[in-house]
């Protein structure tokens, strides 16, 4: 009513503009109603499909890293630990706008603005471009806290090696994946490296991780490895091989202890050795684990095995008297000799001079199959002695093959082969009483019953005349320990290159257990090419004798020789 | 007379301060909704801008700015008004010369005059000089008016348009050319030539796609089809169709609008703060959105109907259509119904002086009210 008694008032002019503007505003609504029903076709009729589309912008899988487990040494030592440390990514297009924040970034991280800006400019397209720089939480804190636009760090765990290179070998390393390349790390990575996890995040347009929407799986993180090392004989052992090493101007060595009662690896160490910490390091000729993967021909280490396969079949004793006469002895083409004519001598002096001659006359006068017998049960050519990653079995002939002139060779330490590993386990056997344990890098908490290869009684006949060859009469005079008595055997190996052997080149062994009485822990020491003196009685035996002496003190295994030692001396002896 | 006894009181049911607002010549009902709309765009802001409270708190110092000028030309009588808007015209067309020349020098768009304490826009003066002129010269002539005159009007409103497009800022273009043309349309233009030009205007479209930027093209391309190039032209539109369309009808919640707040939507807390009202408030947020927005308009119309003469209906009218224009082509073109061209949506968008330009409008808009003929 009102209405229609305004218009007829209104002049004509401003009746037409009412018209007027009612035309645009009919026009624009018709552009709002557009706008509206554009907002219910993408709201409610395509929702669901738009939705989806910005969920797979946002949504992502991420794996959820799980921590790996530590390796410890037998007392619980970290030998491995895995540290949290945080990857630093960057958005080159948001950082490259600002050269204010590539000085700042640059500056926290200590490196050259104009580097940073290379790597920058390299990777310029990305939206997350790794640096490949790993910070300390403490570091990463200050980076964060220095709030640059385009910088984020993204959570990884850095594996470290507290011990470093003594270590090195028995642990091996990780890939930059944190999986076991080498070593204990390679052997036991599923138990180290539990299972990673998996969350649903939500991610921005640079790539950052925003929230977290859900956890599809818990990280399982990874067990600690109670290894059978112990550092501080680990340490003893380290130190005194790499002075060997370099005063000899040797190639490698090894060596390896082995506890006698459970056949735990107590320490095993290389030379030339590597930093696990130290990536540049990692080549194989420094990571390599002789003790585990090199082969040697033994030499005259495993003479003492011939002379317990003729005490065991009872065709020798150790008052049997053998004519080495003269010192040589010639089969064929070859001629095999002895350091001097010894005449005639017992098994104790064949051990004690490691007459080859002698050794070999026993040999020949035995059937094969006893020998071959004891060979196999301490584990010459058998499978590998304790599991580690890539260790070799080592050969040794088959009994068919053990005609007369093969038995010579195979007396005296040719012709078969093994790794320091299975020489140290051969003489832990016989160090326990012919009882054979397999060796073990984990650590034993039960006793471990083992199986017998040798007759105890030959066992300890045997053990004790090795006792000789750490006397003043044998060869390896240098491996005594004041204090304890010792038992082991030297080997002189040449090495065997492409079929033939080398005339300079030695392999130094010496093998051995202590105390002599009721041994409890065995070892073996090979040096290979040292210059100058080649003997094992000279080159290995005197680190036998190094880390022995340490090991007991430190192992607390009482003294079983103080006849003939000034009061006080042994005390002396202890002090560091 | 009766009539005006009537509208008094229809003034103070609606509002008890009516009276008080009436004295600074203001208007209770404009004010509301232009309020409302400033809450409601900061309580936006606030989440488009990643809650960043600098940021938000430049937008309020804005709004008390844009505010203030209001009041201030409110109080200006509209013939003062129509009286300086020819000079206004002319330094506005002034400073947009010398932009463009000073643009030829820098080698590059130019669209900022740097005043040392503040950076001023050229063209967003002519959004409200371009009317005003407009009306000017309709004000004392017959109408509906002569092909003289309509000749005349077609150089006040192409001069600045072709110097704004050619810097080129074509959402700017657009908005002074129909904040002009709506001047022209009040002012009684006859029927057939409404026709003839939007005939001519049609035909002149390929001739106009032969003169626009690459750019420009590309945008129109993009209009048609986003998905010819997703990473390139299309991203835009796709990520604000994905940010409207994902939030539904109740929308993910305040701050919660993932193509928002994770980087995705470009332009968030400025010309595509559309899509964020869509994905964060949903159809219900854009509704209200709208509704708060045709009340605002609506209410500028009705006062431009009460203007005295013919200055204060057609500028008036025109400063109340232009607002539309700025709400129907921001969310048009976030929703993708037209191409993309730099218009804000008017006080929700962050930043520039489009706030300043449009409650300025609406400063003149309250004297053009205030001063109305009380005798219809």
């Amino acid at each position: 009513m009102k209405a229609a008694r305004k218009f007829p008032q209104v002049p004509q002019e401003a009746r037409a503009f009412t018209w007027r503007l009612a035309w645009v505003v009919i026009l624009l609504a018709g552009g709002a109603g557009a706008v509206l029903y554009r907002a219910v076709d993408l709201q409610y009729l395509n929702q669901e499909f738009l939705a989806d589309r910005g969920d797979a912008r946002v949504m992502r899988v991420q794996k959820i890293l799980a921590h790996r487990g530590s390796i410890v040494d037998r007392f619980g030592e970290l030998l491995a630990v895995s540290t949290p440390v945080d990857a630093v990514l960057v958005n080159p297009r948001e950082l490259l706008e600002d050269y204010e924040n590539i000085r700042l970034l640059a500056g926290a991280l200590h490196r050259e603005p104009e580097w940073l800006k290379r790597r920058l400019a390299g990777g310029a397209d990305r939206q997350g471009l790794p640096l490949n720089i790993l910070l300390e939480p403490g570091q990463s804190l200050r980076l964060k806290q220095l709030n640059i636009p385009g910088v984020f760090t993204e959570r990884k765990y850095r594996r470290y090696y507290p011990a470093g290179e003594v270590t090195g070998h028995v642990l091996g390393f990780n890939n930059l994946d944190d999986h076991g390349q080498e070593g204990l790390e390679l052997g036991y990575d599923e138990a180290l490296g539990g299972e990673d996890g998996a969350k649903r995040v939500q991610r921005d347009n640079l790539g950052r991780n925003v929230k977290d929407i859900a956890s599809i799986r818990a990280a399982r993180p990874g067990a600690v490895l109670e290894s059978s090392i112990d550092l501080r004989i680990q340490y003893l052992a380290y130190r005194a091989l790499k002075a060997a090493v370099t005063e000899h101007h040797a190639v490698s060595g090894s060596v390896v202890v082995v506890d006698v009662d459970t056949g735990e690896i107590l320490a095993m160490v290389n030379q030339p050795a590597f930093n696990p910490n130290d990536r540049s390091q990692f080549d194989v000729a420094h990571y390599r684990n002789r003790a585990a993967l090199d082969l040697i021909e033994p030499g005259s280490v495993v003479k003492p095995f011939v002379v317990a396969a003729a005490f065991q079949a009872g065709t020798l004793s150790p008052q049997t008297v053998i004519d080495t006469n003269p010192g040589t002895l010639v089969f064929g083409r070859y001629t095999i000799r002895d350091h001097e004519n010894y005449g005639r001598i017992t098994p104790v002096q064949i051990l004690a001079k490691s007459s080859n001659i002698g050794i070999i006359k026993i040999a020949l006068a035995q059937r094969p199959e006893d020998i071959w017998s004891v060979y196999t049960g301490v584990g010459f050519g058998q499978g590998p002695a304790s599991g580690f990653p890539g260790e070799t079995a080592g050969l040794l002939p088959p009994l068919k093959d053990w005609r007369p002139l093969a038995v010579k060779s195979l007396a005296f330490g040719y012709g078969l082969s093994m790794t320091p590993m299975q020489l140290v386990s051969a003489y832990a056997t016989l160090a326990s009483g012919g009882i054979r344990r397999p060796l073990t890098f984990r650590r034993v908490s039960t006793s471990v019953p083992g199986e017998r290869v040798i007759n105890e009684a030959v066992a300890h006949s045997v053990v004790n005349i090795l006792e000789t060859v750490v006397s003043e009469d044998g060869t390896a005079r240098r491996a005594a320990i004041e204090g304890y008595r010792v038992s082991g055997k030297t080997g002189t190996a040449q090495i065997n290159i492409s079929g033939g052997y080398d005339n300079n080149g030695y392999v130094a062994t010496f093998a051995g257990m202590v105390p002599a009485s009721k041994p409890r822990l065995a070892a073996v020491v090979v040096i290979s090419a040292p210059q100058g003196a080649h003997h094992g009685g000279d080159v290995s035996a005197p680190v036998f004798a190094e880390i022995m002496s340490g090991a007991v003190r430190l192992m607390g295994i009482p003294p079983d020789n103080l006849a003939g030692i000034e009061p006080g001396a042994l005390l002396q002896a202890n002090a560091p | 007379m009766y009539e005006d006894w009537q509208f008094s009181r229809t003034q103070r049911a609606f509002s008890s301060s009516g009276e008080w607002l009436k004295r600074f010549h203001l208007d209770s009902l404009l004010l509301t909704g232009i309020g409302l709309l400033m809450l409601y765009g900061l309580f936006v802001l606030y989440s488009a801008a990643g809650e960043n409270v600098r940021l938000w708190q430049g937008q309020i110092v804005r709004f008390v700015l844009a505010l203030g000028i209001m009041v201030i030309l409110a109080q200006v009588p509209p013939q003062w008004i129509r009286r300086v808007s020819p000079a206004l015209y002319v330094i506005g067309v002034g400073l947009l010369v010398l932009v463009a020349v000073l643009g030829d020098i820098g080698k590059g768009a130019q669209r900022w005059l740097d005043l040392g304490f503040i950076r001023f826009q050229p063209s967003e003066l002519m959004k409200l000089a371009v009317p005003l002129t407009c009306a000017w010269w309709l004000h004392e002539r017959p109408i509906p008016p002569s092909v003289r005159d309509l000749g005349i009007l077609l150089l006040i409103i192409g001069v600045p348009a072709g110097l704004i497009a050619e810097q080129p800022d074509l959402g700017t273009a657009i908005l002074v050319s129909a904040a002009g043309v709506f001047v022209v349309l009040l002012g009684g233009l006859p029927w057939r030539i409404i026709a003839t030009s939007t005939g001519l205007l049609a035909m002149a479209v390929p001739v106009g796609w032969h003169f626009m930027h690459d750019y420009q093209r590309q945008r129109v391309m993009t209009l048609l089809d986003p998905m010819q190039d997703p990473l390139g032209a299309g991203y835009h539109i796709i990520q604000s169709q994905i940010a409207i369309g994902s939030g539904g009808v109740f929308g993910k919640g305040w701050t919660n609008g993932s193509q928002a707040q994770l980087e995705f939507l470009p332009e968030r807390s400025t010309d595509f703060i559309f899509a964020v009202v869509g994905e964060e408030l949903g159809l219900l947020g854009q509704a209200l959105l709208l509704i708060l927005y045709a009340c605002v308009i609506g209410r500028a119309l009705f006062m431009a109907l009460d203007a005295r003469d013919t200055f204060g209906r057609l500028a008036g009218g025109s400063i109340a259509l232009t607002f539309a224009v700025y709400v129907v082509v921001n969310a048009g073109m976030v929703s993708g119904i037209l191409p993309v061209v730099g218009v804000p949506l008017p006080l929700f968008s962050y930043g520039g002086t489009s706030a300043v330009t449009l409650l300025a409008g609406f400063g003149i808009l309250l004297s053009i009210y205030s001063h109305r003929k009380l005798v219809r």
